[in-house]
């Protein structure tokens, strides 16, 4: 296998066109004039935004099931737990606004007639907690769940099974009212985050970047990872675990850290996603969810980080222009793909290209053997 | 001329003696109708029902529906003709005076009207009206209905009838303070032996300061009848666990063989089970359009029927996908959720997105009393169901040669191989037997769930579980996942909450799966490894 430095030239691609995002996004919207042709629609932002922390999400399943062979229908949950901290904390900002205005309480719970805040609610005003949280919940759960699983090396489809039901668990524990979570309405009705109100169009556009920015860090962060000495470990153990196992590494230890990474990232994905999309609720923790996520890294290409957030992009795309455009059949086209992609394109778009380039070099090579002789450019 | 006189007198006193008589209770009742107040109204309805006269019940029904007019000290029927009828002499009345007007009445009125009624038709000739007005007077508890009731009781043929008036007189005479100790006593012991959630409110709510000695029968009555409450309600549940237990042994023992043999992951199987209870229905369709007559046996003409659609789509499913994908379970598991999104979106764009009704047959509905359970005939079937097909499954895959095949290649896919067994048509034919029997599940739980394109999704985790906590490749593990799945469950769900005993039993699931990783019943030796 080809050694992966930090700075090659995917990630240069990578970073080049997460940053032109960044700048064209806020340039097309905030400055263009709304008639002209180039200006970015409103509406457009939040969705855009949506896409890029799918982008996150994807990338945290890419990172588990591309580099260390986990494959995960359960990392919906951690996106959601890592949304439910953030709307925690935009639930407890909305103070005597709310429909009740009561000063602590938010309007579910006055509704519910509860008294006072449930403990686990404390803390939530203050943004450096939550923004902890937003680590912390998904890490703690993923880190508890790991421990267990890995240690008694629960693997393969027995792993995914489980993370289903964890998934399934948390879905219908959140769904109970009595949880102190809203109920099936979840939270929303958000006004305002670290005191910039949330439909103020400068506030998305600011929204958008910090997700752009921390898909770029993400991505960075698990270029690191599976670049180091640790990420060679995750490959062998994806490859052979039991040979792994046997050169005397603790494989269990190996496949927790990255899993409880990749449980972060995916937090993190989620608390970006609450404030664009102004809601979460019990649905967002449906195992469909999960197993969407994961066919987003097959369609982009598993194990190659970018393919991941391809991936997300496109899928995404695809389901916002095939629900508006033609609803009924969206879901043929997306069972089609993934039929079309496991059967057909197994390394994905970005692999499959991959693989279209080198054959195209190779015969260039074979055809001209006197300029392979040469080193080629790279 | 004198014994004329005498005669005469005789007959005018007899005369006057059988007006006095016939002016009886009823008679100086119903002026009391016509002063419209409603405490004179109250006291006439109790003093027209005890008067048992054949009028009595004309009179309070038609009181009831505002049919009931007075005026002048004089009370008239309007019958739903229009016509008039003296309340008094039940004689046609053509001219109706002018101020005549309806009698009101108010809640109190209407409460005494139920009562008073609920004793009239005690005495009615129909055996059904007779047991409903038992239990009406059960209920109300009314001191008013007593005469009728203990009439009732000495001239009732019917035992069923019987025992009702008997627990309803009970249910009156135990509050009865000045009821002799005895009829309370025997009252107790009624209550004792009818012994459900009413006679227990009753023994309980009994007033302390009624005497010692029946305060003490009527605490350990209502002991006697909470132990037995309790009993009863633990066997019910165990009885829902079984149920449940046995639907989700439908679901999921399909997906055992296919898992099984295969190691493939079947996230399409929900969409078996789905097209089997779509079977079901069009198969029902088809028989109220061309033969109604045969709709008692739609059931039997749709299980082959269900068994092939379900088994053809999973053999042209595991030829035309699954097949490429073998040693790869997680691309097999992704591939297969496709196929379930486009099976469940083609069912849709068929069928529509909304419920399809499937009519339960008329041998199936109904239900088994037996204590204080009563069994639904449906869930009966179910359970029988469920466990005939079990054993069929078992004895196909214990004594035919596919079964010995598929058992095999089970076990240990490349020496079968080696034997000569054909693996890859072996898959095929395993993938179509689980998923046929996927679809005759469908037939059943088409019985109980509702038929829509996401039927199958509502089971597809739940028989995930009971596959992976019972082991692969074992049958038996299936049944003991499913049956101890089915009962935890509803055991647990007088304490917990459907819900969150739900969530309980998927967190227990989630670490057992750590204490054994390949389920109950694992198989042991060096295919596990595969």
């Amino acid at each position: 296998m080809k050694t992966q430095s930090l700075l090659d030239r995917q990630s240069i691609v990578v970073l080049a066109l997460l940053a032109a995002a960044a700048i064209l996004v806020p340039v097309l919207n905030g400055i263009m004039a709304p008639g002209s042709a180039l200006h970015l629609s409103d509406h457009l932002v939040p969705l855009l935004g949506k896409y890029i922390c799918f982008a996150l999400l994807a990338l945290s399943v890419d990172l588990i099931w591309g580099f260390c062979g986990i494959l995960s229908l359960g990392h919906g949950a951690f996106f959601a737990l890592g949304g439910y901290a953030m709307g925690m904390y935009l639930m407890r900002q909305i103070g005597p606004r709310g429909v009740y205005a009561d000063p602590i309480l938010p309007d579910f719970m006055v509704f519910l007639n509860w008294k006072e805040l449930p403990w686990f609610w404390y803390g939530f005003d203050w943004f450096p907690f939550a923004a902890l949280m937003v680590l912390l919940a998904p890490g703690a759960l993923a880190f508890v769940f790991g421990w267990f699983a890995f240690r008694s090396r629960v693997t393969g489809v027995y792993f995914s099974i489980i993370t289903q039901a964890m998934t399934f668990a948390l879905m219908l524990a959140f769904f109970r009212n009595d949880m102190g979570f809203g109920g099936n309405n979840g939270l929303t009705d958000f006004k305002d985050v670290v005191g910039f109100p949330l439909q103020a169009g400068a506030t998305r556009l600011v929204l958008f970047v910090l997700s752009v920015l921390a898909l770029a860090g993400g991505y960075l962060l698990c270029r690191w990872v599976i670049s180091s000495k640790f990420g060679k470990v995750l490959v062998a153990v994806r490859d052979a675990e039991s040979r792994t196992r046997f050169l005397g590494y603790r494989v269990e230890h190996y496949k927790l850290a990255v899993f409880t990474l990749s449980a972060m990232l995916a937090g993190v994905a989620g608390a970006l996603y609450v404030p664009q999309v102004g809601i979460i609720n019990p649905s967002e923790f449906a195992p469909a969810n999960s197993i969407e996520v994961v066919i987003w890294v097959a369609v982009g290409g598993r194990g190659t980080l970018a393919g991941a957030i391809l991936g997300a992009l496109v899928v995404n795309a695809g389901k916002t222009w095939f629900t508006g455009a033609l609803p009924e059949f969206w879901l043929f086209a997306l069972g089609g793909l993934f039929v079309f992609v496991t059967l057909f394109m197994p390394r994905g778009i970005l692999g499959s290209a991959q693989d279209l380039w080198e054959r195209s070099r190779q015969r260039f090579r074979t055809n001209r053997p006197a300029e392979a002789l040469s080193p080629a450019a790279e | 001329m004198f014994c004329l006189r005498h005669l005469l007198r005789a007959v005018v006193l007899l005369v006057g003696f059988t007006a006095t008589a016939v002016a009886g209770p009823y008679e100086d009742a119903l002026p009391k109708f016509s002063a419209g107040s409603y405490s004179e109204t109250d006291e006439a309805i109790g003093a027209v029902a005890s008067s048992g006269h054949p009028m009595a019940q004309a009179v309070i029904e038609a009181l009831q529906d505002g049919r009931l007019l007075a005026g002048n000290g004089q009370v008239f029927i309007r019958d739903p003709s229009g016509g008039l009828v003296n309340a008094a002499t039940g004689q046609a009345f053509g001219a109706a005076p002018a101020d005549l007007k309806p009698v009101r009445v108010n809640n109190r009125v209407r409460r005494a009207i139920e009562a008073a009624l609920g004793g009239l038709t005690l005495l009615s000739p129909n055996a059904g009206t007779r047991m409903e007005a038992a239990r009406a007077v059960f209920r109300s508890r009314d001191e008013a209905a007593l005469p009728n009731l203990d009439k009732a009781v000495g001239q009732e043929g019917d035992a069923g009838v019987k025992q009702a008036l008997q627990e309803a007189r009970a249910a009156i005479l135990l509050t009865k303070a000045d009821a002799s100790a005895e009829d309370r006593l025997s009252a107790v012991s009624t209550l004792r032996a009818r012994g459900d959630q009413d006679a227990l409110a009753l023994l309980s709510n009994l007033s302390a300061d009624s005497p010692p000695a029946l305060v003490a029968a009527a605490q350990q009555a209502a002991d006697a009848v909470r132990s037995r409450l309790e009993f009863w309600s633990a066997v019910q549940n165990v009885w829902y666990g079984i149920s449940l237990g046995s639907v989700l042994l439908l679901a999921a023992i399909g997906l055992a063989i296919t898992f099984g043999t295969m190691g493939v992951i079947n996230m399409a199987h929900g969409e078996m089970v789905m097209l089997g209870a779509y079977t079901t229905f069009v198969v029902q369709e088809l028989i109220r359009t061309y033969s109604p007559g045969l709709f008692g046996a739609s059931l039997f003409i749709a299980l082959p029927l269900a068994f092939l659609v379900a088994g053809a789509v999973g053999i042209l499913i595991e030829r035309s996908v699954i097949r490429f994908l073998y040693g790869r379970p997680l691309e097999t598991l992704l591939a297969t959720w496709g196929l379930s999104l486009i099976l469940q979106q083609g069912v849709r764009t068929i069928f529509g997105p909304t419920n399809r009704e499937v009519g339960t047959p008329a041998w199936m509905s109904g239900a088994w009393e037996i204590g204080a359970l009563s069994l639904t005939y449906n869930r009966i079937v179910i359970v029988v169901f469920a466990f005939s097909v079990f054993a069929v499954l078992l004895l196909v895959l214990r004594y035919t040669s596919l079964g010995l095949f598929v058992r095999a290649v089970t076990q240990n896919r490349r020496m079968a191989g080696s034997m000569g067994i054909r693996t890859s048509r072996i898959d095929a034919l395993a993938f179509g037997l689980g998923s046929g029997v996927a679809g005759i599940a469908g037939v059943a739980l088409s019985q109980i769930d509702n038929v829509s394109p996401n039927l199958g999704q509502g089971y597809i985790i739940d028989s995930f579980m009971v596959v992976v906590f019972g082991g692969v490749g074992n049958l038996w593990g299936t049944l003991v996942g499913a049956m101890t799945l089915g009962v935890a469950n509803k055991l647990l769900e007088p304490y917990a909450g459907a819900v969150l005993g739900k969530i309980v039993l998927l967190i227990a699931i989630i670490l057992f799966i750590q204490r054994r990783p390949r389920g109950l019943f694992a198989l042991k030796g060096r295919a596990v490894e595969a």
